[in-house]
């Protein structure tokens, strides 16, 4: 059974105003077919925590580590390290001029399996996959995210997903600007995903609308860079009634000074 | 800089040339031409039609002497098509059009017989004419593709090895022909070659005229077309990739001159490595004549790596108020840091993610060239590109 095994991460990002020191000691284990909700305002450093493990170039891992069955995740370079099978389910999917969806996923395809599809069941696959998704069909002819709506681009995420078939997806506020119905749609493809391929999750997102589609095993709240609690699916109710206000009066997520105790 | 010497006779009362100063507006059509390379004041590099051209790297074939002996050249045979050569009188050279240029005039000055090839017949047919190694001296060259009324053609004319050439090429379409003309430019590293390219469409003709540039250190292709009679129609495509060190230019001119004429110019190209160097330039004039237009083109550059200039320049002129249509487009984008994070987040290598782009990005033209031959060539064409990087 594979595992992905945060330890004492500490990421600084290069900024204009210099360096900042976004996450201060992340510690997180995810299991095989686990799906771990981390939740947190805005600015606590979620996002980053997400680019992180995909390797980002802009974020600096300055201690701790990212173990994936022992493996050490961070001297992986980014196509390694989705080729080891984690993937990152993009909150801005960015715009790929000149490359169709169908060319796209063929030539990931055959990057993460280190051989080409068989032709005839991937064009199937693809098929269904677009069709449980609700893309329409001309999605396959239109170049990467170019033009496409902001729940348009969130399906093209989870399609990959279910395409990929990676071990490890980490969500990264995946229901950001959905409507309900979409919200839906893409719930339904991760929750699919998760029992084809006993996927592990790790579900970032600010609300905890996506929570009632989305069943967590653990929910962890990420404040000021580290966890500063996690429970199980009845802490993520806890944050629906009450917020994040009773962690941030604790400890203010201003990012430079230390709070004072 | 210029020196702020007296003012000298020979600038021809115009304002003396300081830097970044005002410039006149001329409309295309009364552009100076002539055959006659001593009708043209030297080359310094500021004239309009050069000033975005590596002027000191072809000097010999602005002013130099210039070897108008015939090119070596390969052709393949079809049914339909023939080659001769004809004198310098004859009547179909400067039919299609004359130089506007020095580098142009130079080799309309020098050539000694123009290689003709002539399209007869109705039914579909492709010949290729290769030149391979010319070699270091400057040349001069000239070339009449002439399309029988009616008559149906595919031509390609070709360039591989060394070559320092500037050369003329008159494309001339006889009424209801359809005739596609590619110029094919896979020079090597250190050729030189300047081609103005003039085409003028009979009536209810069509000509698909195709620019393809990947090798040599520069070429410029600039392909004019006249579209003289009325229903006359011209697709004109352009595809480029400029490695490192690598000057690729193209100025594109349609003259719409008849009613109902219609253009569509699409020139898509790709910049990388240190110095890589591309040039588009696309003038569009609708005449008073041409009512009924329909005109739209659009240049598209993707810039690769840094270290790299793209140059693009649509400029439109419209003469009378009855058109159809008259659109441009210019965009220069990068391939950028998000971009390749997001490819390789799926797995794909960083080579690969940069190959997937371009190709993907080219693809489009070489899609429309029509001949499944010269596309799965041009393909691999491409490929070798992208592997060279």
């Amino acid at each position: 059974m594979s595992v992905l095994e945060i330890k004492n991460l500490h990421v600084n990002v290069e900024t204009e105003q210099g360096t900042r020191e976004i996450l201060r000691g992340v510690d997180l284990t995810i299991n095989e077919g686990e799906i771990h909700a981390i939740m947190g305002p805005n600015g606590s450093g979620k996002s980053t925590l997400a680019y992180t493990i995909a390797g980002h170039p802009k974020y600096t891992v300055v201690d701790g580590e990212i173990l994936f069955d022992g493996e050490n995740v961070l001297e992986m370079s980014v196509d390694e390290r989705a080729r080891a099978g984690l993937f990152l389910a993009m909150q801005y999917p960015v715009e790929i001029p000149g490359v169709t969806v169908t060319n796209f996923l063929r030539t990931a395809k055959t990057a993460i399996d280190g051989e080409a599809p068989s032709v005839r069941t991937w064009v199937k696959d693809v098929r269904e996959s677009m069709a449980n998704l609700k893309m329409d069909k001309a999605f396959a002819e239109r170049n990467v995210n170019e033009g496409f709506s902001g729940g348009e681009k969130k399906r093209n995420e989870i399609l990959q997903l279910e395409l990929l078939k990676p071990k490890f997806a980490v969500l990264d506020e995946t229901d950001s600007g959905l409507d309900v119905d979409a919200l839906k749609i893409v719930s339904e493809g991760v929750n699919r995903a998760k029992a084809n391929t006993g996927l592990g999750v790790l579900l970032i997102t600010h609300y905890t609308r996506i929570l009632r589609y989305i069943k967590p095993d653990f929910v962890h709240v990420f404040v000021a860079g580290r966890i500063a609690e996690q429970g199980g699916p009845e802490l993520a109710d806890r944050l629906e009634e009450e917020g994040y206000d009773r962690y941030q009066v604790a400890e203010p997520a201003a990012v430079e000074s230390v709070p004072a105790e | 800089m210029t020196s702020t010497a007296m003012p000298t006779a020979e600038q021809h009362g115009l304002v003396a040339h300081s830097d970044g100063a005002f410039v006149p507006v001329q409309t295309r059509s009364e552009r100076f031409r002539s055959t006659n390379v001593a009708d043209f004041e030297p080359v310094n590099g500021r004239e309009h039609e050069w000033k975005l051209s590596p002027v000191a790297a072809f000097a010999d074939l602005t002013s130099g002497e210039l070897d108008g002996s015939r090119l070596p050249i390969e052709t393949t045979d079809a049914s339909g098509i023939s080659y001769s050569y004809i004198a310098r009188d004859d009547a179909r050279i400067g039919s299609a059009g004359i130089p506007e240029e020095r580098a142009s005039a130079n080799a309309w000055s020098s050539f000694g017989e123009a290689l003709l090839v002539s399209v007869t017949g109705e039914d579909a047919k492709t010949a290729v004419v290769t030149r391979t190694g010319l070699g270091d001296v400057p040349r001069a060259a000239h070339t009449v593709i002439e399309a029988a009324p009616n008559s149906r053609g595919f031509i390609v004319l070709g360039g591989a090895g060394s070559a320092r050439l500037s050369e003329n090429v008159e494309i001339i379409v006889g009424d209801g022909a359809s005739l596609t003309v590619v110029s094919l430019q896979e020079w090597d590293d250190e050729a030189v070659h300047l081609s103005s390219q003039f085409a003028r469409l009979g009536r209810d003709s069509f000509l698909k005229h195709i620019v393809v540039s990947l090798g040599g250190k520069v070429v410029r292709v600039n392909p004019s077309t006249h579209l003289a009679e009325q229903g006359a129609d011209i697709e004109a495509l352009g595809l480029y990739f400029a490695d490192a060190g690598q000057h690729l230019e193209q100025q594109v001119y349609v003259h719409h001159d008849a009613p109902h004429t219609k253009s569509r110019v699409t020139y898509k190209g790709a910049l990388q490595g240190s110095g890589a160097r591309t040039v588009w330039v696309g003038d569009v004039l609708i005449g008073p004549k041409a009512t009924g237009t329909d005109s739209y083109e659009q240049n598209r550059n993707l810039v690769l790596t840094d270290g790299t200039r793209a140059d693009s320049v649509p400029n439109l002129e419209i003469e009378t108020g009855d058109i159809e249509g008259a659109g441009h487009a210019s965009a220069t984008g990068r391939f950028d840091d998000e971009q390749l994070f997001y490819l390789m987040a799926r797995g794909i290598s960083e080579d690969e993610a940069r190959r997937l782009v371009v190709r993907g990005f080219l693809t489009e033209i070489v899609q429309k060239i029509g001949s499944p031959e010269l596309e799965e060539r041009l393909t691999a064409a491409l490929e070798a590109e992208l592997q060279g990087s």
